[in-house]
Protein backbone atom coordinates (compact mmCIF):
# COMPACT_ATOMS: atom_id res chain seq x y z
CA UNK A 1 0.00 0.00 0.00
CA UNK A 2 1.44 2.93 -1.07
CA UNK A 3 -0.63 6.04 -0.47
CA UNK A 4 -3.86 6.24 1.81
CA UNK A 5 -6.12 9.24 1.25
CA UNK A 6 -7.80 10.49 4.75
CA UNK A 7 -11.21 12.32 3.65
CA UNK A 8 -12.05 14.37 6.83
CA UNK A 9 -9.96 16.96 8.97
CA UNK A 10 -11.01 16.16 12.76
CA UNK A 11 -10.66 13.99 15.32
CA UNK A 12 -11.77 10.76 13.34
CA UNK A 13 -9.56 11.23 10.19
CA UNK A 14 -6.51 12.69 12.50
CA UNK A 15 -7.02 9.92 14.92
CA UNK A 16 -6.57 7.31 11.44
CA UNK A 17 -3.30 9.59 10.65
CA UNK A 18 -2.00 8.82 13.74
CA UNK A 19 -3.09 5.18 13.66
CA UNK A 20 -1.48 4.60 10.11
CA UNK A 21 1.86 6.06 11.42
CA UNK A 22 2.21 4.01 14.63
CA UNK A 23 1.62 0.84 13.16
CA UNK A 24 4.39 1.39 10.96
CA UNK A 25 2.58 3.03 7.36
CA UNK A 26 5.39 4.45 5.95
CA UNK A 27 3.65 5.29 2.29
CA UNK A 28 2.61 8.31 1.29
CA UNK A 29 -0.89 10.12 3.53
CA UNK A 30 -2.87 12.53 2.04
CA UNK A 31 -5.42 14.54 4.24
CA UNK A 32 -8.31 16.53 2.37
CA UNK A 33 -10.66 19.18 5.04
CA UNK A 34 -12.83 21.74 4.14
CA UNK A 35 -12.41 23.93 6.42
CA UNK A 36 -9.21 26.35 6.66
CA UNK A 37 -8.14 25.81 9.95
CA UNK A 38 -6.17 23.29 11.51
CA UNK A 39 -7.84 20.35 12.33
CA UNK A 40 -9.46 21.29 16.19
CA UNK A 41 -11.76 19.96 18.63
CA UNK A 42 -15.61 20.62 18.85
CA UNK A 43 -16.70 19.53 22.63
CA UNK A 44 -15.61 22.84 23.82
CA UNK A 45 -17.46 24.55 20.99
CA UNK A 46 -20.83 24.57 22.94
CA UNK A 47 -19.29 24.88 25.83
CA UNK A 48 -15.72 26.83 26.98
CA UNK A 49 -15.16 28.47 23.83
CA UNK A 50 -18.90 30.16 23.95
CA UNK A 51 -18.47 31.46 27.01
CA UNK A 52 -14.96 32.62 26.52
CA UNK A 53 -13.58 30.22 28.92
CA UNK A 54 -11.17 28.06 26.15
CA UNK A 55 -8.61 30.40 23.98
CA UNK A 56 -9.98 29.40 20.46
CA UNK A 57 -6.06 27.91 19.56
CA UNK A 58 -6.60 25.40 22.56
CA UNK A 59 -8.85 23.45 20.65
CA UNK A 60 -6.36 22.35 18.61
CA UNK A 61 -6.12 18.94 18.02
CA UNK A 62 -2.44 18.93 17.37
CA UNK A 63 0.66 21.30 17.30
CA UNK A 64 2.04 22.36 14.10
CA UNK A 65 5.13 19.68 15.33
CA UNK A 66 3.28 16.83 15.57
CA UNK A 67 1.29 17.20 12.07
CA UNK A 68 4.88 17.50 10.61
CA UNK A 69 5.40 14.42 12.08
CA UNK A 70 2.89 12.70 10.62
CA UNK A 71 5.01 13.12 7.39
CA UNK A 72 1.11 13.86 5.31
CA UNK A 73 0.14 16.01 2.58
CA UNK A 74 -2.72 18.14 4.81
CA UNK A 75 -4.88 20.44 2.19
CA UNK A 76 -7.16 22.17 4.26
CA UNK A 77 -9.55 24.75 2.55
CA UNK A 78 -10.33 22.13 0.10
CA UNK A 79 -13.65 19.46 -0.30
CA UNK A 80 -13.55 16.12 -1.77
CA UNK A 81 -16.10 15.91 -4.63
CA UNK A 82 -16.16 12.62 -6.03
CA UNK A 83 -14.62 9.04 -5.42
CA UNK A 84 -14.36 6.44 -8.15
CA UNK A 85 -14.17 3.03 -6.44
CA UNK A 86 -13.23 1.07 -9.32
CA UNK A 87 -10.71 3.27 -10.71
CA UNK A 88 -9.47 4.13 -6.79
CA UNK A 89 -9.07 8.22 -7.56
CA UNK A 90 -10.79 10.73 -5.11
CA UNK A 91 -11.07 14.42 -6.96
CA UNK A 92 -10.76 17.25 -5.29
CA UNK A 93 -13.21 20.52 -5.46
CA UNK A 94 -9.83 22.18 -7.17
CA UNK A 95 -9.53 19.43 -9.92
CA UNK A 96 -6.75 17.70 -8.24
CA UNK A 97 -7.16 13.64 -8.60
CA UNK A 98 -5.98 11.40 -6.06
CA UNK A 99 -5.04 8.25 -6.67
CA UNK A 100 -5.25 5.80 -3.65
CA UNK A 101 -4.51 2.44 -2.53
CA UNK A 102 -5.90 3.22 0.95
CA UNK A 103 -9.20 5.52 1.19
CA UNK A 104 -10.63 6.35 4.71
CA UNK A 105 -13.94 8.17 5.38
CA UNK A 106 -13.99 10.81 7.89
CA UNK A 107 -16.22 13.64 6.77
CA UNK A 108 -18.36 13.81 9.83
CA UNK A 109 -21.67 15.77 9.94
CA UNK A 110 -23.29 18.76 8.06
CA UNK A 111 -26.07 21.02 10.76
CA UNK A 112 -29.26 20.46 10.03
CA UNK A 113 -31.35 23.60 9.02
CA UNK A 114 -34.71 24.65 9.35
CA UNK A 115 -37.13 24.86 6.14
CA UNK A 116 -37.94 28.56 6.86
CA UNK A 117 -35.82 31.59 7.94
CA UNK A 118 -32.19 30.22 7.44
CA UNK A 119 -30.87 33.39 6.13
CA UNK A 120 -31.86 36.30 8.94
CA UNK A 121 -29.30 37.61 10.27
CA UNK A 122 -29.08 36.17 14.05
CA UNK A 123 -29.88 33.07 12.98
CA UNK A 124 -27.11 30.39 13.60
CA UNK A 125 -26.08 26.96 13.85
CA UNK A 126 -23.20 25.82 15.58
CA UNK A 127 -20.85 22.75 13.96
CA UNK A 128 -17.31 24.91 13.54
CA UNK A 129 -15.00 26.65 15.82
CA UNK A 130 -16.05 29.95 13.46
CA UNK A 131 -19.47 29.27 13.79
CA UNK A 132 -19.00 29.36 17.92
CA UNK A 133 -16.72 32.89 17.33
CA UNK A 134 -19.38 34.47 15.44
CA UNK A 135 -22.08 33.05 18.03
CA UNK A 136 -20.01 34.16 20.85
CA UNK A 137 -19.79 38.30 19.41
CA UNK A 138 -23.73 38.26 19.12
CA UNK A 139 -23.85 36.57 22.75
CA UNK A 140 -21.66 39.98 23.66
CA UNK A 141 -24.37 41.80 22.81
CA UNK A 142 -27.16 40.97 25.63
CA UNK A 143 -29.89 39.54 23.27
CA UNK A 144 -32.84 37.41 24.45
CA UNK A 145 -31.69 33.63 22.86
CA UNK A 146 -33.44 31.18 21.98
CA UNK A 147 -32.11 27.65 21.38
CA UNK A 148 -34.52 25.49 18.92
CA UNK A 149 -33.68 21.72 19.85
CA UNK A 150 -32.90 20.25 23.28
CA UNK A 151 -30.64 17.66 22.14
CA UNK A 152 -26.58 17.49 23.43
CA UNK A 153 -25.79 20.75 21.08
CA UNK A 154 -29.17 22.55 21.82
CA UNK A 155 -29.10 21.85 25.85
CA UNK A 156 -25.46 22.76 26.23
CA UNK A 157 -25.96 25.64 24.61
CA UNK A 158 -29.21 27.35 26.47
CA UNK A 159 -26.84 26.20 29.93
CA UNK A 160 -23.73 27.89 28.35
CA UNK A 161 -25.96 31.14 27.11
CA UNK A 162 -27.96 31.34 30.73
CA UNK A 163 -24.83 31.17 32.22
CA UNK A 164 -23.45 34.16 30.70
CA UNK A 165 -26.76 35.59 32.11
CA UNK A 166 -28.66 35.59 28.82
CA UNK A 167 -32.65 35.39 28.96
CA UNK A 168 -32.95 31.61 27.41
CA UNK A 169 -35.98 29.82 25.85
CA UNK A 170 -35.13 26.15 25.08
CA UNK A 171 -37.77 24.58 22.59
CA UNK A 172 -38.05 20.87 21.39
CA UNK A 173 -40.86 18.94 19.89
CA UNK A 174 -40.31 15.70 23.22
CA UNK A 175 -41.39 16.36 26.27
CA UNK A 176 -38.31 16.69 28.28
CA UNK A 177 -34.76 18.19 27.29
CA UNK A 178 -32.39 14.68 25.88
CA UNK A 179 -35.46 12.86 25.73
CA UNK A 180 -34.26 11.15 22.70
CA UNK A 181 -30.57 10.39 23.96
CA UNK A 182 -31.15 9.34 27.70
CA UNK A 183 -35.07 8.65 27.94
CA UNK A 184 -37.40 11.07 29.70
CA UNK A 185 -36.75 9.88 33.56
CA UNK A 186 -33.29 11.37 33.64
CA UNK A 187 -34.21 14.07 30.87
CA UNK A 188 -37.03 15.38 33.52
CA UNK A 189 -33.73 16.48 35.72
CA UNK A 190 -32.29 17.76 32.90
CA UNK A 191 -35.62 19.79 32.70
CA UNK A 192 -35.45 20.60 36.30
CA UNK A 193 -31.52 21.13 36.10
CA UNK A 194 -32.19 24.01 33.27
CA UNK A 195 -35.33 25.72 35.38
CA UNK A 196 -33.60 26.30 38.36
CA UNK A 197 -30.98 27.85 36.61
CA UNK A 198 -33.34 29.90 34.60
CA UNK A 199 -33.73 28.83 31.24
CA UNK A 200 -37.65 28.68 30.05
CA UNK A 201 -38.59 25.48 28.77
CA UNK A 202 -41.19 25.05 26.17
CA UNK A 203 -41.03 21.44 25.48
CA UNK A 204 -43.50 19.74 23.15
CA UNK A 205 -43.78 22.57 21.69
CA UNK A 206 -42.80 22.91 17.46
CA UNK A 207 -41.97 25.77 15.63
CA UNK A 208 -43.83 26.90 12.69
CA UNK A 209 -41.80 29.87 11.91
CA UNK A 210 -38.97 32.42 12.44
CA UNK A 211 -40.39 35.96 12.52
CA UNK A 212 -38.17 38.70 10.92
CA UNK A 213 -37.76 42.26 10.39
CA UNK A 214 -35.41 44.02 8.13
CA UNK A 215 -33.45 40.84 7.43
CA UNK A 216 -32.45 40.10 10.84
CA UNK A 217 -34.23 37.58 13.29
CA UNK A 218 -36.75 39.60 15.87
CA UNK A 219 -38.61 35.51 17.08
CA UNK A 220 -39.85 32.58 16.96
CA UNK A 221 -43.30 31.27 16.05
CA UNK A 222 -44.69 27.96 17.98
CA UNK A 223 -46.87 25.97 16.98
CA UNK A 224 -49.28 26.79 20.11
CA UNK A 225 -49.27 30.53 18.37
CA UNK A 226 -47.07 31.32 21.18
CA UNK A 227 -44.08 34.42 19.61
CA UNK A 228 -40.77 34.37 21.87
CA UNK A 229 -39.11 37.39 20.78
CA UNK A 230 -35.18 36.93 20.15
CA UNK A 231 -32.36 38.66 18.71
CA UNK A 232 -30.52 35.50 18.37
CA UNK A 233 -31.71 32.11 16.87
CA UNK A 234 -29.45 29.14 18.06
CA UNK A 235 -31.08 26.11 15.63
CA UNK A 236 -29.84 22.56 17.19
CA UNK A 237 -32.43 20.33 15.15
CA UNK A 238 -30.04 17.70 14.87
CA UNK A 239 -27.30 17.03 11.43
CA UNK A 240 -26.94 15.26 8.43
CA UNK A 241 -23.85 12.47 7.60
CA UNK A 242 -21.73 14.61 5.25
CA UNK A 243 -22.11 12.31 2.42
CA UNK A 244 -23.66 14.11 -0.63
CA UNK A 245 -19.93 13.84 -1.89
CA UNK A 246 -20.67 10.22 -2.36
CA UNK A 247 -23.91 9.92 -3.93
CA UNK A 248 -22.72 9.26 -7.77
CA UNK A 249 -20.07 6.82 -6.06
CA UNK A 250 -21.95 3.36 -6.10
CA UNK A 251 -20.74 3.29 -2.12
CA UNK A 252 -23.60 2.21 -0.10
CA UNK A 253 -25.73 5.06 1.57
CA UNK A 254 -28.28 5.08 3.75
CA UNK A 255 -27.94 6.85 7.08
CA UNK A 256 -24.17 7.66 6.99
CA UNK A 257 -22.00 5.55 4.82
CA UNK A 258 -22.92 1.50 5.35
CA UNK A 259 -19.66 -0.09 6.12
CA UNK A 260 -19.32 -3.66 7.22
CA UNK A 261 -18.86 -4.83 10.97
CA UNK A 262 -14.71 -3.81 10.60
CA UNK A 263 -15.91 -0.23 9.08
CA UNK A 264 -14.92 -1.32 5.61
CA UNK A 265 -17.13 -0.03 2.81
CA UNK A 266 -15.53 -1.30 0.13
CA UNK A 267 -12.36 -2.88 -1.33
CA UNK A 268 -9.87 -0.38 0.21
CA UNK A 269 -12.50 1.98 1.44
CA UNK A 270 -13.13 2.19 5.54
CA UNK A 271 -15.44 5.17 7.19
CA UNK A 272 -14.92 5.98 10.76
CA UNK A 273 -16.65 8.43 13.12
CA UNK A 274 -19.90 10.59 12.82
CA UNK A 275 -20.40 9.64 9.39
CA UNK A 276 -20.31 6.11 10.05
CA UNK A 277 -22.44 3.36 9.91
CA UNK A 278 -22.24 -0.30 10.56
CA UNK A 279 -23.79 -3.12 12.12
CA UNK A 280 -23.12 -3.21 15.89
CA UNK A 281 -21.58 -6.62 16.37
CA UNK A 282 -22.73 -6.66 20.61
CA UNK A 283 -26.41 -5.57 19.48
CA UNK A 284 -26.74 -6.81 15.61
CA UNK A 285 -28.24 -3.62 14.66
CA UNK A 286 -26.52 -0.62 12.48
CA UNK A 287 -25.48 1.75 14.28
CA UNK A 288 -24.00 5.35 14.02
CA UNK A 289 -22.48 7.27 17.02
CA UNK A 290 -22.52 11.28 17.38
CA UNK A 291 -20.00 10.68 19.99
CA UNK A 292 -16.50 12.37 20.24
CA UNK A 293 -14.96 8.85 21.69
CA UNK A 294 -16.13 7.05 18.92
CA UNK A 295 -14.47 9.29 16.49
CA UNK A 296 -11.03 7.87 18.08
CA UNK A 297 -12.09 4.39 18.53
CA UNK A 298 -13.18 3.80 15.15
CA UNK A 299 -10.65 5.41 14.07
CA UNK A 300 -8.48 3.52 15.46
CA UNK A 301 -10.47 0.56 14.24
CA UNK A 302 -10.67 1.68 10.35
CA UNK A 303 -7.05 2.58 10.34
CA UNK A 304 -5.82 -0.98 12.15
CA UNK A 305 -8.38 -3.35 9.83
CA UNK A 306 -7.09 -0.84 6.24
CA UNK A 307 -3.63 -1.68 6.85
CA UNK A 308 -4.76 -5.60 8.19
CA UNK A 309 -6.49 -6.25 5.19
CA UNK A 310 -9.87 -7.84 5.12
CA UNK A 311 -8.38 -11.52 6.42
CA UNK A 312 -7.25 -9.94 9.16
CA UNK A 313 -9.51 -7.27 10.55
CA UNK A 314 -11.08 -7.17 13.41
CA UNK A 315 -14.91 -6.22 14.18
CA UNK A 316 -15.79 -3.12 16.05
CA UNK A 317 -17.40 -3.48 18.63
CA UNK A 318 -17.48 -0.76 21.54
CA UNK A 319 -19.78 -0.30 24.51
CA UNK A 320 -20.35 3.52 23.53
CA UNK A 321 -19.46 6.51 25.91
CA UNK A 322 -20.70 10.31 26.06
CA UNK A 323 -20.76 12.98 28.13
CA UNK A 324 -22.69 16.50 28.76
CA UNK A 325 -21.66 19.62 30.59
CA UNK A 326 -24.52 21.44 32.00
CA UNK A 327 -24.57 24.43 34.24
CA UNK A 328 -22.85 21.96 37.16
CA UNK A 329 -23.84 18.85 36.51
CA UNK A 330 -21.30 16.49 34.53
CA UNK A 331 -23.52 13.42 33.01
CA UNK A 332 -22.01 10.54 31.49
CA UNK A 333 -23.10 7.28 30.40
CA UNK A 334 -21.64 4.22 29.26
CA UNK A 335 -23.39 1.76 27.18
CA UNK A 336 -27.22 2.02 25.68
CA UNK A 337 -29.86 4.61 26.79
CA UNK A 338 -33.07 3.80 25.00
CA UNK A 339 -35.99 5.58 25.74
CA UNK A 340 -37.64 2.74 27.03
CA UNK A 341 -35.54 1.09 29.47
CA UNK A 342 -36.01 0.78 33.03
CA UNK A 343 -34.13 3.27 34.80
CA UNK A 344 -32.99 2.68 38.50
CA UNK A 345 -30.47 4.43 40.56
CA UNK A 346 -28.09 2.79 42.28
CA UNK A 347 -25.73 5.31 44.04
CA UNK A 348 -26.18 8.90 45.37
CA UNK A 349 -29.63 10.58 44.97
CA UNK A 350 -31.19 12.61 42.28
CA UNK A 351 -32.61 14.95 45.05
CA UNK A 352 -28.41 15.37 46.11
CA UNK A 353 -27.28 16.05 42.25
CA UNK A 354 -24.86 13.52 42.59
CA UNK A 355 -25.84 9.59 41.33
CA UNK A 356 -25.51 7.24 39.50
CA UNK A 357 -28.72 5.00 36.52
CA UNK A 358 -28.75 1.76 35.52
CA UNK A 359 -30.72 1.52 32.48
CA UNK A 360 -32.37 -2.23 32.27
CA UNK A 361 -33.71 -4.11 29.06
CA UNK A 362 -35.43 -7.06 30.77
CA UNK A 363 -32.84 -8.18 33.73
CA UNK A 364 -29.80 -6.81 31.45
CA UNK A 365 -28.04 -3.75 32.12
CA UNK A 366 -27.40 -2.21 28.95
CA UNK A 367 -26.57 1.65 30.24
CA UNK A 368 -25.04 3.41 33.34
CA UNK A 369 -25.66 6.74 33.35
CA UNK A 370 -23.53 9.02 36.26
CA UNK A 371 -24.49 12.45 37.37
CA UNK A 372 -21.28 14.32 38.69
CA UNK A 373 -20.13 10.29 39.48
CA UNK A 374 -17.36 10.10 36.99
CA UNK A 375 -15.41 7.87 39.43
CA UNK A 376 -18.09 6.14 40.70
CA UNK A 377 -19.56 5.70 37.51
CA UNK A 378 -16.64 3.61 36.26
CA UNK A 379 -16.95 0.29 38.64
CA UNK A 380 -20.53 0.02 36.85
CA UNK A 381 -19.04 -0.18 32.89
CA UNK A 382 -18.21 -3.60 33.48
CA UNK A 383 -21.84 -4.51 34.21
CA UNK A 384 -23.27 -3.26 30.87
CA UNK A 385 -24.00 -5.82 28.58
CA UNK A 386 -25.62 -4.71 24.88
CA UNK A 387 -29.31 -4.72 24.44
CA UNK A 388 -30.51 -7.86 21.97
CA UNK A 389 -32.92 -7.77 19.59
CA UNK A 390 -35.98 -9.17 20.12
CA UNK B 1 8.43 7.14 29.81
CA UNK B 2 7.04 10.36 31.17
CA UNK B 3 3.66 11.48 31.20
CA UNK B 4 2.26 14.66 31.44
CA UNK B 5 -1.42 15.50 31.93
CA UNK B 6 -2.97 18.72 31.40
CA UNK B 7 -6.06 18.84 34.23
CA UNK B 8 -7.54 22.28 32.71
CA UNK B 9 -8.45 20.24 29.53
CA UNK B 10 -9.20 17.34 30.93
CA UNK B 11 -12.74 16.59 30.97
CA UNK B 12 -12.73 13.97 33.41
CA UNK B 13 -14.40 11.02 30.95
CA UNK B 14 -12.18 8.08 32.69
CA UNK B 15 -11.14 6.97 29.37
CA UNK B 16 -7.72 6.62 30.57
CA UNK B 17 -8.39 4.97 34.02
CA UNK B 18 -10.58 1.96 31.59
CA UNK B 19 -7.20 1.69 29.33
CA UNK B 20 -4.27 2.04 32.19
CA UNK B 21 -5.70 1.71 35.81
CA UNK B 22 -1.89 1.65 37.14
CA UNK B 23 -1.13 5.22 35.99
CA UNK B 24 -4.12 7.09 35.88
CA UNK B 25 -7.34 7.39 38.35
CA UNK B 26 -9.96 10.16 39.04
CA UNK B 27 -10.67 12.84 41.50
CA UNK B 28 -14.11 11.59 43.22
CA UNK B 29 -15.76 15.35 43.03
CA UNK B 30 -15.35 15.89 39.33
CA UNK B 31 -13.98 13.19 37.79
CA UNK B 32 -10.96 15.02 36.68
CA UNK B 33 -7.67 12.75 36.11
CA UNK B 34 -5.05 12.05 38.95
CA UNK B 35 -1.73 11.00 37.53
CA UNK B 36 -0.67 7.83 40.05
CA UNK B 37 2.08 7.09 38.33
CA UNK B 38 3.87 9.97 36.06
CA UNK B 39 7.23 7.52 35.22
CA UNK B 40 5.29 4.78 34.61
CA UNK B 41 7.46 1.39 33.99
CA UNK B 42 8.07 0.06 30.28
CA UNK B 43 5.93 -2.79 30.73
CA UNK B 44 2.59 -0.19 30.90
CA UNK B 45 3.55 1.49 27.38
CA UNK B 46 1.11 0.40 25.24
CA UNK B 47 -1.66 0.66 28.04
CA UNK B 48 -0.24 3.96 28.52
CA UNK B 49 -0.40 5.27 24.91
CA UNK B 50 -3.68 3.42 24.27
CA UNK B 51 -4.95 5.59 27.31
CA UNK B 52 -3.00 8.82 25.47
CA UNK B 53 -4.58 8.41 22.18
CA UNK B 54 -8.35 7.81 23.46
CA UNK B 55 -8.46 10.93 26.01
CA UNK B 56 -11.23 12.99 24.40
CA UNK B 57 -9.78 15.88 25.50
CA UNK B 58 -6.12 15.04 24.12
CA UNK B 59 -5.20 15.74 28.18
CA UNK B 60 -2.50 13.38 28.04
CA UNK B 61 0.85 13.50 26.75
CA UNK B 62 3.34 10.60 26.31
CA UNK B 63 6.96 12.10 26.34
CA UNK B 64 9.33 8.92 24.99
Amino acid sequence: MDHIVLVGASAAGLTAADALRLEGFTGTLTMVGDELRPPYDRPPLSKRVLTGDLEPHRTTLRQDVDLQRLRMDLKLGCRATHVDPVARIVTLDDGDRLDYDGLIIATGLRPRHLPFGRDLAGVHVLRTLDEALTLRVQLLAGPRVVVIGAGFLGSEIAATTRGLGLDVTLVDVESTPLARQLGTQVGGLVAELHEENGVRLCMGRGVTDLLGAGGRVTGVLLDDGTELPAEVVVVAIGSEPAVDWLADSGLPLGDGVLCDSTCRVAPGIYAAGDVANWPHPLTGERTRLEQRTNATRQALAAAGNLLAGPAGATPYAPVPFGWTDQFHAKIQFHGWCPGDARVAYVDGDPKAGRFVALYYAGDRVVGALGWNSARTLRAYHDRIAAPVAA
Amino acid sequence: MKVIIDEDKCVGAGQCVLAAPDVFDQRDEDGIVVLLDALPPDALRSQVENAAALCPALAIEVVK
